[in-house]
């Protein structure tokens, strides 16, 4: 019998994975460049598209307004609005994008005005289309730029100066640093892609390592062979485990590339802080996370394979195991909603744990009592799903399922 | 050499309803003879050997190879053992030259002893031409080679064949049954399981006919033929199984 049977296992089931393409697919091509394309491209592309919205100048429908020729005059007079002549149909010039917005006078605006009555300007415009808000924006500025002028005609003739309007100032600034501003916008975010794309890459292997061996009929040559139960569950293990980590170290890698694109994207074109997504990756907060992610990649390892040990195909594995991603997903989510923050009980609850403590992480924070306690409560239920995972090899019943 | 004493096993269905595969077989194989284990599906013939190989535990009752108890010792009968069958597949990504060294590491050969039995195996087997190959791309018999190799590889005293015909073209059929037949002369301990009455007259030493879990009869071909008044090893396997067929269905 052999002595380092564990690493004899690891070494053939390292061959057989790198030989494979689906490998390549699912630990390799995903992590490498799903995060460019998301957070680059789809960025890339969103400052593209509001850039061209802006440029572009809003047709808009006055209704109204014979009898109040001032605001039409002021409206018309905006550089940034093309007034387009009324039609009657201007609904549905709004719901079919052939102008972006209209705006209402009500009869006897300008007469009101002088008298100082109150009346209502009414906007018209298409919900959650961006250059529909754009022109409102303008109409609203024009309009609040001429109610400004009236009010402060209103307090000269009156001998009251404007300052009575505006008896103290109010300013916000930030205080704290642009990474822990980054980090609580996108932090979150990254502790969901990491607990993710660790399942994702250990889901293939587990199936391939176990299912995959009884579809294919190898499962009872390698257990002809003097190898320990123990051992081969450890030696499989360990390749599911090299997966997950596999994945998630190039999704960090990936994710820190691309956030440096990103801020380089965002400086060369001017957009730099406002953009608000100067993530940085210190290597503090890529050991951290690392060192988080592990106890979990054990523990998805071992549930993956215990899991897939039961199914007697790759397909039957599979749809065992695409429920597993609802589960891991929703604790995942929860990380990201807001005011969610890490408490005493919540550091027990596996995945969300995690995720937020990578969310704390990434916005510098480290309480390292929390850290402890997360890293070795994980630890302690991947103790148990690998004992588990050890149970089932053990288990004819299983292993010989028909 | 092999020992069965009183071997049994049950398992239970998907209805949790148990069911014996196997009652009470005892039976013995001695070095340099055949042994073949003659039924029907479902007779319990893979079971049996699934047990000897340490695959399955018995539910009851024992066994022993080369003096190692399948229960208390399997991974020391596993070293001793080498197991053949149709179920026995290969890793495809493998080449077939890696597959044979892995399992020669399992079996803790050392580097240069592990080389030395490869390249006398693929020597004997004409493997030479496909051992940088990969398993999913050989052909059935090269497979069948590749699968003899992996049960050679730590020259196991005690060879033990599960149907290994099963389904195989006759040249291919011809390979395994030569090569079961040089175990054999090579002074190895074997024990054979199929359902093809022709392959175990040409082949083996001692018959045991076994059906519904229990070991029927055991004896040469001669001592069979004497037994039971008849040439013809399929009359004598329908002579025996017939009525407890029928009692059953009855």
């Amino acid at each position: 019998m052999a002595r380092n049977a564990i690493g004899i296992v690891y070494r053939k089931e390292f061959t057989e994975w790198v030989r494979d393409r689906r490998t390549l697919i699912s630990t390799v091509l995903v992590p490498l460049f799903f995060f460019p394309i998301i957070m680059v491209g789809f960025t890339a592309l969103a400052v593209v598209m509001v850039g061209k919205a802006k440029e572009e100048t809003p047709k808009i429908m006055i209704l109204g307004g014979e009898d109040s020729p001032q605001v039409v005059a002021g409206l018309q007079k905006v550089k940034s609005l093309e007034v387009v002549p009324y039609r009657p149909d201007w609904k549905e010039q709004i719901s079919d994008k052939e102008i972006r917005a209209a705006v209402e006078i009500p009869p006897g605006f300008q007469a009101a005005l002088e008298k100082g009555e109150p009346k209502t300007v009414k906007i018209y415009y298409y919900e959650g289309e961006m250059k529909s808000s754009f022109g409102v924006d303008r109409i609203e500025k024009c309009l609040k730029n001429y109610r400004d002028q009236v009010v402060k005609e209103r307090l000269a003739a009156k001998n009251v100066p404007t300052s009575v309007l505006t008896p103290f100032e109010i300013h916000q600034e930030n205080v704290a640093p642009p990474e822990k501003v980054s980090g609580a916008t996108v932090g979150g975010f990254i502790g969901y892609m990491v607990v993710l794309l660790c399942m994702t890459g250990a889901m293939y292997p587990a199936i391939e390592l176990t299912a995959g061996e009884k579809e294919r009929g190898t499962m009872e040559t390698i257990l002809s062979s003097p190898i320990s139960r123990l051992n081969l569950v450890l030696g499989k293990f360990l390749l599911v485990l090299s997966a997950a980590l596999a994945t998630a170290a190039l999704s960090v890698m990936s994710m820190g590339i691309s956030f440096a694109a990103l801020r380089r994207f965002n400086v060369s074109s001017g957009r730099g802080e406002a953009a608000g997504l100067l993530l940085q990756l210190g290597p503090k907060a890529v050991a951290a996370i690392f060192l988080m992610a592990l106890p979990m990649a054990v523990l998805f390892s071992a549930v993956l394979m215990t899991i897939a040990l039961f199914a007697k195909s790759h397909k039957e594995a599979q749809s065992y195991l695409t429920p597993m991603t609802f589960l891991v997903v929703i604790p995942a989510v929860a990380s990201l909603l807001p005011g969610v923050e890490l408490t005493p009980k919540l550091a027990f609850i596996p995945i969300l744990n995690t995720s937020l403590v990578c969310k704390e992480i990434m916005t510098g924070t480290y309480h390292w009592n929390a850290i402890a306690l997360i890293f070795v409560s994980t630890c302690a239920y991947a103790g148990v799903a690998l004992f588990l995972a050890f149970k089932t090899f053990q288990r004819e019943s299983v292993l010989f399922r028909s | 050499m092999i020992e069965a004493r009183g071997l049994s096993k049950r398992f239970r269905d998907k209805k949790r309803a148990q069911i014996r595969a196997l009652d009470g077989v005892s039976f013995r194989c001695e070095p340099g003879r055949i042994y073949g284990l003659l039924g029907a599906n479902g007779a319990g013939k893979t079971t049996t050997l699934r047990i000897l190989a340490t695959i399955l535990e018995p539910s009851d009752g024992t066994a022993v190879i080369c003096g190692h108890d399948v229960v208390e010792e399997p991974e020391k009968v596993r070293a001793k053992v080498g197991f053949l069958s149709t179920a026995t597949a290969l890793y495809p990504r493998l080449t077939a030259q890696e597959l044979v060294e892995y399992f020669g590491r399992l079996n803790g050969l050392d580097e240069n002893t592990l080389k030395k039995r490869i390249d006398e195996i693929f020597a004997r087997l004409h493997m030479d031409g496909f051992r940088e190959r990969r398993c999913d791309k050989l052909s059935t018999g090269m497979k069948q080679k590749t699968s003899i190799a992996r049960t050679l590889v730590h020259d196991p005293p005690v060879m033990i064949f599960d149907e290994p015909t099963l389904g195989l073209d006759i040249m291919t059929a011809r390979t395994i049954t030569a090569f079961i037949r040089e175990c054999r002369d090579r002074g190895k301990t074997v024990i054979f399981s199929t359902h093809i009455m022709s392959e175990v007259e040409k082949l083996c030493d001692v018959i045991g006919i076994i059906h519904d879990g229990k070991l029927l009869t055991e004896g040469t071909l001669a001592q069979l033929r004497e037994k039971y008044g008849e040439q013809d090893l399929e009359e004598i396997f329908v002579k025996i199984v017939t009525p407890l067929q029928a009692g059953a269905e009855a």
